[in-house]
């Protein structure tokens, strides 16, 4: 553990699992922390100023949801929530709450590894480039051009903005609520019919196999994802 | 009867047995039984509880009347007491005795006062005795007190002597073998000095009326009746006491009473002095009515008092029977051979001499067919009017039968004045001989008897010279005329008696019939539903009423609920708490019955021998007449069928449970054994490859370790796999499974599908074949892509290695399919349908991994879906399974379309 480490505070009650994610993230070079339950990370995260949370719905005295809440009351530092398969009601809440990604346990490393990285790149520079490039896809923002293995995709007004969002939050699920709020406006939040169909409609554009996305990423239940990396 | 002077008889033993049971159960009643008011009783009575009291017996006064006297509210002070009820009437307030509280407080013993006692309107019985038959049922004992004259035995004897008739009467039945009499007595004398001190209790209405009563002559012979009833009590006891121990005595031959009764108002006079005797002789009794021909169709008081003489016979006591036969006479002594009836009881008889002379009177046809068997007759006082006619039997006004029997006369001679030419006047007879027939066989009696009669007339007047005068030449005609009327008068009697008799046949065949089709219907009802309208219909049928069954209702069987009723009307609380109480008692009540009349329902307990089962609540008919004893012996008839049919129900539900346990179980054991297998399965590769990693002084090169490690990697994900495949399964399974649907595109779901398989794919090709303006489709995004990841994974497995997988959305009438098809070896055709059972697997040569449940997952979900699954063979090698999903938004919590 160097100084200069980033560090990671892992919120988990369970021992074996606290266990082997010390043992991963040290290996990749992180400074980990850990809480056992709710109130102890909210104090761990006053008393060790953490980088980054790793939070686990599944807490037995506050919800994870609730501590997200808390904790965005008054600090944007990442979280990552950690939450087991069929909750996804639960997953989207606490994202709508304020986490920044999430997790389905059992997970494996890299996939973790990449969420972290991701977040905490987002959190270093939160207003992004103007150009942004995955893949053979490329999105300048300055220039409002949208080139897909060279060639300019015509995108309609809202497919534009729905690919800024996706672009602007590049590597992290964004709910469909979300994605909602932030392209259509607030009042359209339940309205997933216009997303799906946009999304459709994007993918058709700028997918080269549709029904295979490689780059807008369906995340099941939660909402959608745009890979960047 | 007794088999000699010896032995007891068993039936009297078994009686005496069962006796001594009900006792246990039952509390014990001891009356003070006095001859009049003022004797002391209720002192005797607080004066014994006190007894009692120090003996360590709870005891508490229910209601105790101490009518002012102070030495009586001394002793009353002393003892615990129940508030009494206060109820309202006529604008004055009652003060009662309030049984329920009594049964809430449940002492070892209760002190009722004045036992014959006529309740306020509104309470559950209207007889403070019934009250009493309720708190001793429940285990109770009882102090109470009465007089003499309130036995209803004694009714009649007390009214002569009083010149007064007491109302307030008990049945003989409440004071049985296990009641303890104790007289209270007091010399007459002594009791007219009380009544002048004024420490008697008189109500000032009846101050008169009182001062008669106590005359001395009165207060004597009523003494005398109060000892002799008690001291016969006595002997009864001593001769039980006698029985039982088989102490040989002056054993009485076994004695059998049959009393003939009859609709006349003189009968109830009769039962009491039959009962009266029977006591005397100790004999059973037997009170018979026998229906003869020309007492079918009685008129409705008659067969009220008719009734209301069996009841009385039956609570003094007795027996009551109805036998249907010939003649009176013939009925009885029939009878009496059979049942060894020692003593026929007749009353004096009422028929006109005339009568009595042409048929013989019922007593010396008695006396003449009865052989050995004693006839007493006895005298039952002043006669009424004479019994009213019997009713005619057909509904239409009197006066158009005559007219029309007149009419028949007029066509008869008609055709007699044709005929009239050619055949002697005699052969004319014939014809007014038809006519009088048609008139007995289709107007009656009476039309009929006037036929006769005109016929004579008309034929004398038309037919015999002279003609048309009344005067008879001939003397021989003199002989038709008395010969046609008489042959006419007894052809209408005949014709009238056979067409009554064919009636009453038909009723006792519809009653019968009924009896039978009620039981056809239940053979065959398989639930409850039919059960209960089998019996509706049927009351409907044959009693012209409407009933309703009330079941008990599944909290338990503490409350009734009404099983469909067949009419709008409802049953209010009131109602409810009546059929309440007659499914907790088992006994009859509301309208007709001795308990809670004012109902609007009679209310009877289904019951059979294993418990009760329900209720049926029976509506009073337009005309609120009250049921006779035929239809209310029908009726229980038909109560105990519907009781025995609904337990058949319940028991064929319980059988048909316990088999679906023993299924249940089979399979649950077959589950855990598969279940148990398949999850350990990966657990041996992953802790085999950790352990061989663990190992310190084992030589494992880089290769071998990625094997490992790759090993148990994999397995983990299987097994993460086969979990949530099992928990789906238990999901489904408790209906947790809650499909929220919303628009979504077809083909994200099977990106997201696809990418879920994502390493399991790898080498295979996958062909996707989705039509261009698809519109969206209402579904659950995670559920149908859970489903399409178990097609797929099925696929896959079914399917040679680099084989493609293909995957189609066609869109069809109202809905959109999904096909997921493989190059595989295909499922065999008669496995089709058993393929997305739980826990199926394919036969296969090599070994599939998998549990079975993929299939059978996708079905579940599919269906909350409110769509269809189905597996196909394609031609050209392979299966497909397709998915249909709704496209209609309508559909139900289940996720069922409707």
């Amino acid at each position: 553990m160097t100084e200069n480490a980033l560090r990671i505070l892992v919120v988990d009650d369970e021992r074996a699992i606290r266990r082997f994610l010390r043992a991963s993230l040290t290996a990749h070079g992180y400074a980990v922390y850990e809480a056992s339950s709710g109130q102890e990370a909210l104090s761990a995260v006053i008393g060790d100023r953490p980088d980054l949370i790793i939070l686990d719905l599944g807490l037995p005295d506050l919800n994870g949801i609730e501590v997200t809440h808390q904790l965005r009351e008054w600090t944007r530092i990442p979280i990552i929530v950690l939450s087991v398969r069929e909750e996804e009601a639960t997953k989207v809440a606490a994202l709508d709450v304020g986490a920044d990604d999430y997790l389905t346990k059992p997970f494996g490393i890299a996939e973790l590894m990449a969420r972290i990285r991701v977040a905490l790149r987002h959190a270093d520079q939160p207003a992004g480039e103007p150009v942004f490039e995955v893949g053979d896809l490329r999105m300048d923002r300055a220039r409002r051009q949208v080139l897909m293995a060279g060639n300019e995709i015509v995108l309609t007004p809202t497919e534009y903005d729905l690919l800024r969002v996706l672009v602007q939050h590049a590597g992290k699920v964004l709910t469909h609520r979300q994605l909602l709020r932030q392209v259509w406006g607030g009042g359209y939040e339940l309205e997933t019919h216009l997303l799906q169909v946009n999304i459709s409609n994007l993918r058709r554009k700028i997918e080269p196999d549709p029904s295979r996305p490689n780059y807008i990423i369906t995340e099941v239940g939660v909402g959608y994802r745009l890979r960047a990396e | 009867m007794s088999d000699g002077p010896q032995r007891p008889n068993p039936d009297e033993l078994l009686s005496r047995v069962q006796a001594d049971e009900r006792m246990e159960a039952r509390g014990r009643l001891k009356i003070f039984l006095g001859y009049a008011a003022g004797v002391g009783k209720t002192y005797a009575m607080l004066e014994a509880a006190h007894q009692r009291l120090a003996e360590g017996v709870d005891v508490v006064a229910a209601y105790v009347e101490t009518h002012g006297r102070r030495e009586t509210e001394a002793l009353l002070a002393g003892l615990e007491s129940l508030p009494r009820q206060q109820v309202e009437y006529r604008g004055r307030v009652l003060p009662e005795l309030d049984a329920d509280a009594v049964l809430a407080r449940h002492p070892a013993l209760a002190l009722i006062d004045e036992m014959a006692h006529t309740n306020a309107p509104g309470l559950r019985h209207p007889k403070r005795y019934q009250d009493v038959e309720e708190i001793l049922a429940a285990g109770i004992d009882v102090y109470t007190t009465l007089n003499i004259q309130h036995l209803e035995s004694l009714n009649d004897v007390v009214a002569q002597i009083t010149g007064v008739t007491i109302r307030e009467t008990i049945p003989d039945r409440v004071i049985d073998e296990t009641t303890d009499l104790e007289l209270i007595d007091l010399p007459p004398d002594e009791l007219r000095h009380r009544l002048q001190e004024g420490k008697v209790y008189v109500p000032e209405q009846a101050a008169q009326a009182i001062r008669k009563f106590f005359r001395t002559g009165n207060l004597t012979a009523l003494r005398e009746l109060a000892m002799r009833h008690v001291a016969e009590r006595v002997d009864e006891q001593m001769r039980a006491y006698m029985q039982t121990r088989a102490i040989p005595g002056p054993w009485p031959a076994g004695e059998h009473l049959l009393v003939c009764v009859s609709p006349s108002p003189q009968s109830e006079r009769l039962i009491r002095s039959a009962r009266r005797l029977a006591g005397e002789l100790n004999a059973r009794w037997t009170a018979l009515y026998v229906e003869t021909p020309d007492r079918l169709r009685l008129a409705e008081a008659e067969q009220d008092r008719l009734a209301h003489t069996l009841h009385l016979a039956e609570e003094l006591g007795g027996r009551a029977l109805t036998l249907a036969g010939r003649s009176v006479a013939e009925a009885a002594v029939d009878y009496a051979r059979q049942h060894n009836v020692t003593k026929i009881v007749v009353g004096k008889p009422l028929e006109p001499r005339w009568r009595q002379l042409l048929r013989g009177s019922v007593v010396n046809q008695i006396i003449r067919a009865g052989g050995p068997i004693d006839l007493y007759i006895i005298n039952t006082g002043p006669g009424t009017a004479r019994p009213t006619e019997v009713a005619q039997w057909r509904p239409h006004p009197p006066w158009r039968r005559y007219a029309q029997a007149t009419i028949l006369v007029v066509l008869g001679s008609l055709l007699g004045s044709v005929v009239h030419r050619f055949l002697a006047p005699t052969n004319l007879v014939m014809i007014y001989l038809l006519v009088v027939v048609v008139a007995a066989l289709y107007l009656g009696r009476g039309p009929a008897v006037l036929a006769a009669v005109l016929s004579v007339v008309v034929f004398d007047f038309f037919f015999v010279p002279p003609y048309l005068t009344l005067v008879v030449a001939d003397t021989e005609y003199l002989l038709t005329f008395l010969a046609l009327l008489i042959v006419g008068l007894l052809l209408s009697n005949l014709t009238a008696r056979v067409q009554e008799q064919v009636e009453a046949t038909r009723r006792r065949a519809r009653e019968t019939g009924a009896l039978y089709t009620l039981s056809r219907d239940l053979a065959v009802a398989v639930d409850l539903g039919s059960v209960v309208q089998a019996v509706e219909a049927n009351a409907v049928e044959t009693f012209g009423r409407e009933v309703a069954v009330l079941l008990p209702d599944a909290d338990g069987g503490r409350s009734l609920g009404l099983y469909a009723p067949s009419s709008d009307a409802t049953l209010d609380e009131h109602e409810m708490a009546v059929a309440t109480w007659a499914f907790e008692h088992g006994q009859p009540a509301g309208r007709g019955t001795d308990t809670l009349p004012a109902a609007r329902l009679r209310y009877l307990p289904l019951s059979t021998a294993r418990g009760k089962v329900g209720v049926l609540g029976v509506w009073p008919t337009e005309a609120g007449r009250y049921l006779t004893p035929e239809q209310r012996r029908l009726l229980d008839a038909f109560a105990s069928l519907a009781a025995v049919a609904i337990e058949r129900v319940h028991l064929a539900e319980a059988a048909g449970q316990v088999h679906l346990l023993e299924a249940t179980e089979k399979l649950q054991s077959a589950l855990l054994n598969s279940i148990s297998h398949d999850l350990r399965t990966p657990l041996v590769s992953i802790t085999g490859a950790l352990s061989t990693l663990q190992e310190d002084d084992v030589r494992l090169d880089t290769e071998a370790r990625r094997i490992l490690v790759d090993t148990a990697a994999e397995e983990a994900g299987r097994l993460n796999r086969l979990v949530g495949n099992l928990l789906d399964m238990t999901r489904l399974e408790a209906g947790a499974i809650k499909v929220k649907r919303e628009p979504r595109d077809v083909q994200d779901v099977i990106g997201a599908a696809l990418r879920q398989v994502g390493e399991r794919l790898a080498d295979r090709p996958v062909e996707i074949d989705i039509p261009p303006d698809l519109p969206l489709v209402p579904l659950d995004f995670v559920l149908v892509v859970h489903v399409l990841v178990n097609l797929i994974d099925n696929a896959l497995k079914y399917s040679p290695p680099g084989s493609p997988i293909q995957i189609r959305i066609q869109p069809l009438d109202g809905e959109v399919a999904i096909e997921v098809a493989d190059q595989g070896i295909g499922i065999p055709a008669e496995d089709l349908d058993r393929v997305f059972q739980k826990f199926y697997r394919v036969q296969r040569p090599d070994s599939v991994t998998g549990t079975g449940l993929g299939l059978s997952i996708s079905k579940g979900l599919v269906e909350a879906h409110g769509g269809r699954i189905w597996a196909q063979n394609r031609p050209d090698g392979g299966a497909v399974i397709t998915v249909a999903l709704p496209l209609s938004e309508a559909v139900d919590r289940e996720g069922k379309t409707p």
